[in-house]
């Protein structure tokens, strides 16, 4: 902790006698003042703005002497380099890249090795075998999460059930991310009544459990096929996990919206939506990035909710959810059915929710609230 | 003053909103194809028209829709379409106390566990208990109960025989410790993760400097003052906790075959029972909204630098 608060400053001895600079000038840069106003400096907001002024945790004048050229540590250089300083972080970046890479390169394995499919129902064989088993009863590498209760290779489903809930995970975040910045900058850059109403509406919404309107329009609407289910799906968690996502992207626009280089952009007659989108939106998008993170693994949870009472996705696809929904028919005589698909999904959450935690305490050390 | 105006105009506010919550379900129930009275078999149209006739599905959608928000407003739900001979009323009088024994419990326990957990984590910032907590939580984050749950009924049911593995048998009694465990725990890891980052910034602040300083005890600091204000966000939690404890009745209604609101809510959705769907839609909002009333109230309490 207090090695990475220490600025590296060479000592007096290792460096050159006299510093090329006015004495009293703001060393800033090798050649002194920077030029025009003072940047302020907000928690990183705009540090990646003007590079030339940027002083992270490295010393630009040490870089300048030893011969390398003087670059400021960026926001994001900096926010990568406390990033793995934290073990948890890099242990939930390590397991979701491995994981993303066995979802999407897994089943096609598989397929190639042992020839089985998530929907492959041997024609002879169609009962559970435990993991390691082979219909004899005898130890075999074929089935290494065992079968279910039709013969199909359990690990193949767990893969392809990963892709579904992975897919339904970061879709829905997407929707929710486009509602949650639309929602939340135009409520905050445009203020006043306009802001009272939007907000006053996401407030009310907080209230409302809306999981139980979710369940009515799922069960209602859906169920005619399970393409269209999987839709149904994306929309209505992304609908509904978008309210926190505002709010968060409000503050920041509140935070930026007097700054000079917006009055700047209204001076020379940038639109209203423009100055919103291309110049306020991407100065705010460290903390949405931290929150989009934390909202996957909670979209994840909620598909998987509505997955196991039977609503969410249905044959031929699965999910982590359905699938744990069918294992637990079973728990008594064929517990893996349950464990497998129950135990990937909780490490695949716990992963996401480690890295999107990583990410805020790297990108914002202020911010560290959980 | 001011905060009787406070509550009344927050109850002016939750009637409606209850309304909304209600309408848009409803809409939903009747913009959807096909209905409770179109079975696989084809009825005769004389009695598919008489059946319309009588529950009054013949007549414009506003004359309906009236008279369903009447029926609310009036707290009669009406007669469940599936439970033939039991009220909606009656399916809420015998469904709440057990959602409501089981939701109780399980925020209690995850009260109690997390809020311990949490101050000890706060006042060894940076130790190994700290993050042996922090590491607990972030896996009671990240465990669906619809995993833990059968997984604790396979270790503490059917292989110690310890507890039963399902069924209600009432509302003190052992089976309901397993359903409780299960919802509880990914309560207990959000309250110990507010419990923590509140009191590490509470401890930092002025005023335990001062209560340090005048010579109290360390207990007395952290019972006394530090508490106080660190428990703020997990009051604050409660609000959006109620809603989280539905869906997760839900599940774990489910998993242990418990008569419960949530499971007959689902049943009522796969039915198309739509009176019973309402009812308890209505019931849920109505007591979620009355729940974040009390629960921005009780902020006030606390923290007096609140101002309404």
């Amino acid at each position: 902790m207090s090695e990475e608060r220490t600025p590296k400053v060479p000592t007096e001895e290792g460096r050159e006698p006299r510093p090329r600079w006015e004495a009293g000038a703001p060393a800033l840069t090798p050649e002194g003042t920077p030029r025009g106003a003072p940047v302020r400096v907000r928690r990183g907001e705009e540090i990646h703005a003007f590079p030339e002024t940027a002083v992270g945790e490295g010393d630009v004048r040490g870089a300048e002497e030893h011969g390398e050229p003087a670059r400021g540590t960026s926001l994001w250089r900096d926010a990568w380099r406390r990033l793995l300083k934290n073990k948890l972080a890099v242990f939930g970046m390590i397991v979701v890249c491995f994981i993303a890479v066995a979802v999407l390169i897994g089943p096609a394995v598989i397929r190639w090795t042992t020839g089985f499919t998530y929907d492959f129902m041997p024609p002879n064989q169609q009962q559970s075998y435990a993991p390691f088993t082979a219909p004899d009863g005898e130890f075999s590498p074929s089935h290494p999460m065992g079968t279910d209760s039709a013969g199909r290779d359990m690990l193949a489903r767990v893969l392809q059930g990963g892709r579904i809930s992975l897919m339904v995970g970061i879709i829905s975040t997407f929707v929710s991310l486009i509602i949650g910045v639309t929602w939340g900058a135009t409520a905050g850059y445009l203020g006043g009544k306009v802001d009272d109403l939007m907000m006053r509406i996401v407030d009310v919404l907080y209230a409302i459990p809306y999981m139980m309107i979710v369940i009515v329009l799922l069960a209602f609407f859906g169920g005619r096929s399970p393409l269209q289910q999987i839709f149904l799906l994306f929309a209505a968690l992304g609908a509904v996990s978008w309210l926190t996502m505002a709010r968060i992207v409000r503050g920041q626009i509140i935070s930026l919206k007097n700054q000079e280089f917006v009055l700047a952009a209204r001076a020379t007659g940038v639109s209203t939506p423009k100055i919103i989108f291309r110049h306020l939106v991407p100065n705010a998008l460290g903390p949405v990035i931290v929150y989009a993170t934390l909202t996957i693994p909670s979209v994840m949870l909620q598909e998987a909710f509505l997955s196991f009472l039977g609503l969410g996705v249905q044959a031929p696809y699965a999910s982590w959810g359905s699938l744990a929904q069918e294992g637990i028919q079973n728990i008594a005589i064929f517990p893996w059915q349950l464990i497998f698909p129950g135990v990937t999904m909780a490490l695949t959450l716990f992963s996401l929710n480690c890295l999107g935690d990583g990410l805020r305490d790297a990108l914002d050390p202020q911010m560290r609230k959980f | 003053m001011s905060r009787f105006n406070f509550i009344l105009r927050r109850l002016l506010v939750t009637v409606p909103m209850v309304l909304v919550v209600v309408a848009l379900t409803w809409a939903l129930i009747r913009l959807a194809p096909g209905s409770f009275y179109e079975g696989e078999r084809k009825l005769p149209p004389t009695i598919e028209k008489n059946i319309r006739a009588r529950y009054g599905l013949d007549q414009p959608w506003y004359v309906q829709y009236g008279k369903v928000m009447g029926n609310i407003l009036r707290l009669d739900f009406g007669n469940s379409l599936r439970y033939e001979n039991e009220t909606v009323n009656e399916i809420l009088r015998r469904t709440v106390p057990v959602s409501a024994a089981l939701g109780t419990c399980a925020y209690l326990l995850a009260l109690v566990v997390g809020i311990t957990l949490g101050t000890v984590a706060a006042l060894r910032q940076n130790s190994k208990i700290d993050y042996g907590a922090m590491t607990l939580t972030m896996l009671g984050i990240s465990f669906p109960n619809f995993v833990l749950g059968p997984i604790l009924v396979l270790v503490f049911a059917l292989s110690l025989y310890w507890l039963p593995p399902a069924r209600w048998g009432g509302f003190p009694s052992r089976s309901l410790i397993l359903p409780v465990l299960t919802l509880s725990f990914i309560y207990m890891a959000y309250i110990a993760r507010l419990t923590r980052a509140g009191m590490l910034e509470v401890l930092r602040s002025d005023y335990i400097r001062t209560a340090r300083a005048k010579g109290l005890t360390e207990a007395q600091v952290v019972w006394r003052h530090a508490m106080r204000g660190g428990l703020l966000p997990v009051v604050s939690f409660t609000g959006p906790a109620l809603a989280l404890l539905i869906s997760g009745t839900v599940v774990v209604e489910r998993i242990f075959a418990m008569p419960g609101l949530g499971n007959y809510f689902i049943n009522a959705n796969l039915n198309r029972d739509e009176p019973l769907i309402l009812g308890i839609v209505a019931f849920t909002s109505m007591t979620v909204l009355i729940f974040n009333l009390l629960v921005d109230v009780a902020y006030a309490y606390i923290d007096p630098r609140i101002r309404y």
